[in-house]
Order: C-alpha cells, then structure tokens, then sequence
C-alpha cells in the first residue's frame, strides 16, 4: 500500500510549477512527509522519488545529508524541542538548560520520552541569540528559557 | 554626533508592521512604483552601484557591481535567491526584519528583481525561523492580491514570481553556491567556483544571490538616492587600495555577557567599545569583558584592549580579524574560560563542514578534537602549534578548500592561539578540566 495518501500527493505535485526541475521539489516534499508522519519511512523515500523522476538513491542522498529528517527508527515525538547551544547561548547557561531538560525528560539529546511527547535535541545557533539562552520549539523560538519557564514549557506540551 | 535615526528599523515597533495596509501608510512601495514608471532596470542598477551598497550576507561584496556581472542581453531566466538562511551563530537581524517588516524585504526583492531582469526570485529561508516564515509567507499571499506580483505589476510590463523554499537545518546553505544546489533538491555542496553564479547559478542559468539586509537596502536607495546612503558610514581607507568604504546603515547584533542584547541600527564604522557600552548597556555583572567575537565566530577573536577597532568592512581586518562578516558581537567577560569559548567554535565548525573538502572536514575535526583535550585537562604544549598550522591551512585563502566555511573555522583557531596565548598555556599548565561534562547526543 502506498505511503503517500492522495492529499499528499497532491500537496506535492502543487509545488512543481514552481521550479524548473522536478528533482527541485526535494526538500519541500521531504517536509510535507517528514511534518505529517513525524519521519520518512523508506518507502516514502522511494514513492517521493518516482514522484520526482529521480532515483530513490539520490533522493536518499539528499535527505540524509540534512540531519534534520528522521526515518521510522526515529520516529518524532508530538513536539520537537531544540535547545540552542551555540556561542551566545552557551556563555548564558544553555548547557545547564539542555542537562536540566535531560533530566526531567529521561533522555538524552536525540531521544523521545516514553509517552512520545517530546523529542528533545542540541541545535546549533537558533538565531535568537538576544533571548539566551534559547530553544525551538517545533519551528518557533522562546527567548530567556530558565529551568522555571522550560518546566511550565514542558506541562503544556505534556497536555 | 547627533542620534542616528533607524530607516531599516524604524517600522519595528509599530502595532501591525508587518501588513501591507500600514506599510504602505508609511510610504511603502513608492520606490518600487517610481522605479517600474520612471526608471530602466539599468538605471536602478546605477543608483545601487553609486550608492556604493556592499552585501550584508558577509562578504560585502559591492551590489551593484556584482548585478553587472550577468550576461548582456541574456534572454533569461535569470533567477534571483534571497538569501534567509542567516545561520552564523550570534546573528539575528535578518530575522527581525521579516518577523516585523516583511513588505519593506519585498519591495527590496521586488526592485532588485526589476533591475536584474529577473522573473522568478526563490527566497531561500532556513527551517528553524517558521515565524519569519510565515510573516513572509502572508506578506507574498497580500502582494498577489493587490496586483504587486505576478503578472503585469502596477499596470506595468514587470511580472515576477516569489517562492519561498525552506532549508532543513545546515549552516552550509547560507553559502551561495550551496544554498544554490539545495534549492535544486541535491545535498548543499557549495560549487567550486568559478563560474560564478552570475554567470551560471541556478538551474545552470545566471543567478543573483543577495542577502535579507543588503535588499532592505535597496529599497531605500531608491527611495533617497545614493547621496543620502553615502552620507552615512566610512570612506575608502587611503592605506587600503582593495577597500570600496563602507557605507550607509548596518544592524548590529549584540549577544553574550552584556545587559541589553538585542540588534541596533547605526551607521558603519562604530567601535566595538561604544556598540557594547552605549548600545549594549555595558558588561553583565559589573564585570570587564574578556574580549568578544566581532562578527559572528567566523570572523575570529577580539580582546578587550581591541574594542576601540571600528566595525566597518575595512575595521576589523587592522587586528587580524577576517572582516566585517554579520556584523554581530557577542561578549565573553573576564570570568570565561577561553578554552570553553574555543571549543563551543570548533564543535559548531566539526559539525556543519559539508564534508565534501578533506581539509575541512578532517581539520575541523583535529581541531575540535584538540580543543577538546585541552578542556579535560590533557592538552600539551605542541597541541597550540598544531592549532595554529591546521587553522592557517584551511580555506580559500591558502587555496585547499572550495568554500569559505574552512576560513572561518581555521580563523578563530589562529587567533585564540595568537592572541590568548598565555591564559591557555596556564590552563594546559595547570591540567585543570572544565565544568562538567555535557550531555552526550544519543543518536544523531
Ligand atoms: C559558510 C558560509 C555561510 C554563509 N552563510 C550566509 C548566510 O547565512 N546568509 C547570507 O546572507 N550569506 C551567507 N554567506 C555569504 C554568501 O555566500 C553570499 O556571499 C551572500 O549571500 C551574498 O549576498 P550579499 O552580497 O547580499 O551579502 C555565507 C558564506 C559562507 C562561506
Ligand atoms: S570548505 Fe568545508 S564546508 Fe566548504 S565545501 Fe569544503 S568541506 Fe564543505
Ligand atoms: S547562540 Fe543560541 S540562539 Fe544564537
């Protein structure tokens, strides 16, 4: 069975008009997948590529250079929380911040809690330097993260 | 000098900045109807070039110059990437620009667009900024409605097209040439160059890519004239026969140990001393500042006794850094360990090396390594030099590498070995360990 439902498909083939190549479509159609499933499963890999008239090699080649996308072994939690630990971040606590995080979540940078809630990892610099220490969560920044903002972080992406 | 009044900050504040109602209330997409009614593409091409505007993206290479590298008479198309992927750690102004003024980055597109002659722009954005994102996103949706893109612009000839393309997380994109082969779905590999884009970019076809701040820009050269952004900056340094000045405004980042972080406008050729002090309400904790990174940690290493050094394109080079780069300071106080700010560097460098050079990626490595055993404790004397030899042969410079992320990453290797000498031979010498360990990536 496919992967790639209809509305999918559709989604992805919406973007073509856009470039002059269909192999351009890469990295829009990566996030389509990658957003829906929270990974991109193997056969995803291969459905995208014929989509895209490239082999699934290439578009293998492609995904896996961006340590961004997940496959099924690593499937996302609910929310993704990157915790910043570049230069500006680093001088103001983001090392505390990630071990402190560690603890209360029960994993390391790169794992999913238990309840598959949160997967917590490292980013390198977020580009909210003047609210360090800073974390991501999902796509949107939150500046001044104390240990107390990220616990009240943490309930509501519990609920 | 009198206070500078913001013109690329000045919509910041406003309750809903970023719609197109009240960016035009403002005066906005005046520039872009006097140029499509009143100017040829050449003309604004001119304006630009005598303005004397140089990118903002970190190379500050002149705009103007570089818009008449495209072949004449090229049938097209010619496409032009905005360039969002602003990921030079401590460096946050393209972000408030499209957050909080999306409409004044188009009109910038829009106009570099005409003067190009291009019809498709791809604005090339990184993941991590999904609310910029959006205001763009919106921003673009409102231009369609109201007959600014598309087809026939304000009842004129000039049709184009904006794309927005989200990266996926890699420093390396924001790199012209790598940025141009992840639009085209391939892994970020920057190209050896030449040819350059301008000549072949994009889908093979000539290119323009210019950074969110440099098109910002632009807008308002139009809008006022080259003399007006002239009157503003640094000239050409006399001593300097490659230095084309440095002028009009520049956002500042400031980050790091100091009481008021947070992005300022002002104009090129302030010192670090006074952006810090004044801008920046001085060092945290009452403390004195250690040194800082001047333009984002690519850029190398200032010391505290080096802040008086302007932060224009031609400053920082006069104390061994490698330019003016992002423009954005962070401080490290006099408490920091130089051993931790070091590794933080070449831990940031290792990681996003494209791999694709063997220096670079094999030097970034030895080097975080390096580092890395300085900071347990075992570091060793000779360990200094060899930083020293790996940071001075990587890059474009010393002509081993195909980009400039390996100059970046050797740069401030070099210079901590040169200009902190003696605080990291004490710590080798003591065989102190830093804090505690951090928590190691589980998978990754
Ligand atoms: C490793 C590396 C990373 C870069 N990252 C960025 C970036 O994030 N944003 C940017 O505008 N320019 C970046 N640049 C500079 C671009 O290659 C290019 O010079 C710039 O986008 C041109 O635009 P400008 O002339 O308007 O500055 C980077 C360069 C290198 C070598
Ligand atoms: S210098 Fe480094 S980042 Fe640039 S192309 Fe070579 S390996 Fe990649
Ligand atoms: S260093 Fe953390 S957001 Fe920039």
């Amino acid at each position: 069975m496919s992967v790639l439902t209809p509305e999918l498909r559709q989604k992805i083939e919406a973007y073509f008009p856009r470039y002059p190549s269909k192999q351009a479509v890469a990295l829009p159609a990566l996030h389509l997948v990658h957003d829906t499933l929270r990974c991109v499963p193997l056969e995803a890999v291969r459905e995208i590529a014929e989509m895209l008239e490239i082999s699934p090699a290439e578009l293998n080649d492609t995904m896996s250079f961006y340590g961004f996308f997940k496959d099924e072994q690593h499937r996302l939690g609910k929310t993704r929380l990157w915790v910043c630990r570049s230069l500006a971040c680093q001088l103001r606590g983001s090392d505390e911040l990630l071990g402190h995080l560690c603890e209360k979540l029960h994993v390391q940078p790169g794992q999913t809690t238990q309840d598959g809630n949160i997967t917590l990892e490292f980013a390198e610099c977020i580009g909210a330097c003047e609210g360090a220490p800073s974390v991501l969560v999902n796509d949107e920044a939150m500046m001044d993260v104390s240990n107390e903002k990220a616990d009240k972080l943490i309930e509501e992406l519990r609920r | 000098m009198p206070d500078f009044e913001p013109v690329l900050l000045r919509r910041i504040a406003k309750p809903d900045s970023t719609s197109l109602a009240s960016y035009q209330a403002d005066g906005g997409y005046q520039a872009l109807r006097k140029a499509v009614t009143t100017m040829t593409p050449e003309q604004v091409i001119d304006v630009v070039k005598t303005s004397g505007l140089r990118g903002r993206g970190g190379a500050g290479f002149p705009t103007g110059v570089k818009w008449t590298f495209l072949p004449k008479g090229h049938p097209g198309p010619i496409y032009f990437c905005v360039n969002a992927d602003e990921s030079e750690p401590c460096t946050f102004n393209n972000r408030i620009l499209m957050e909080q003024d999306p409409h004044q980055v188009l009109e910038g597109i829009l106009l570099s667009c005409y003067a190009v002659r291009a019809w498709t722009a791809y604005f090339y954005i990184r993941y991590e900024y999904g609310k910029a994102f959006r205001a763009i996103e919106n921003a673009i949706r409102e231009l369609y409605a109201n007959n600014l893109l598309g087809k026939g612009i304000l009842g004129t000839g000039f049709n184009l097209d904006v794309f927005v393309h989200r990266g996926a997380g890699a420093y390396i994109c924001g790199e012209e040439t790598g940025l141009i082969e992840s639009l085209e779905g391939k892994r970020a590999w920057p190209r050896i160059k030449p040819p350059f884009p301008a000549v072949e970019g994009a889908f093979r076809k000539p290119t323009i890519v210019n950074n969110i701040e440099t098109v910002a820009c632009v807008t308002h050269i139009v809008n006022r004239g080259a003399d007006w952004f002239k009157s503003m900056g640094v000239p050409p340094d006399p001593k300097n026969p490659r230095d084309a000045g440095s002028y009009g405004p520049k956002l500042y980042c400031i980050s790091g140990h100091v009481n008021k972080p947070g992005c300022v406008e002002l104009p090129l050729g302030i010192s670090v001393r006074e952006l810090v002090d004044k801008h920046g309400g001085g060092v945290w904790k009452g403390r004195k500042a250690k040194g800082c990174i001047p333009g984002g940690i690519s850029m190398g290493l200032m010391t505290e006794v080096e802040f008086d050094t302007p932060l224009d394109f031609n400053g920082p080079g006069k104390v061994g850094c490698l330019g003016l780069g992002t423009a954005a300071v962070t401080v490290f106080d006099e408490q920091t360990s130089i051993v931790d700010v070091l590794y933080n560097i070449c831990r940031f460098f290792e990681h996003e090396s494209c791999g694709q050079c063997t220096p670079c990626r094999e030097g970034t490595g030895w080097m975080r390594k390096i580092v890395e055993r300085i900071r347990n404790g075992q570091g060793r004397f000779e360990d200094l030099e060899i930083l020293g030899e790996v940071g001075n042969n990587i890059g474009i410079m010393p002509g081993t590498t195909i980009c400039g992320l390996a100059d970046g990453a050797g740069w401030p290797v070099k210079q901590a070995v040169k200009k902190f000498r003696p605080e990291l031979e004490a710590y080798i010498r003591s065989g102190q360990k830093s804090r505690q360990p951090l928590p190691l990536a589980a998978v990754h």
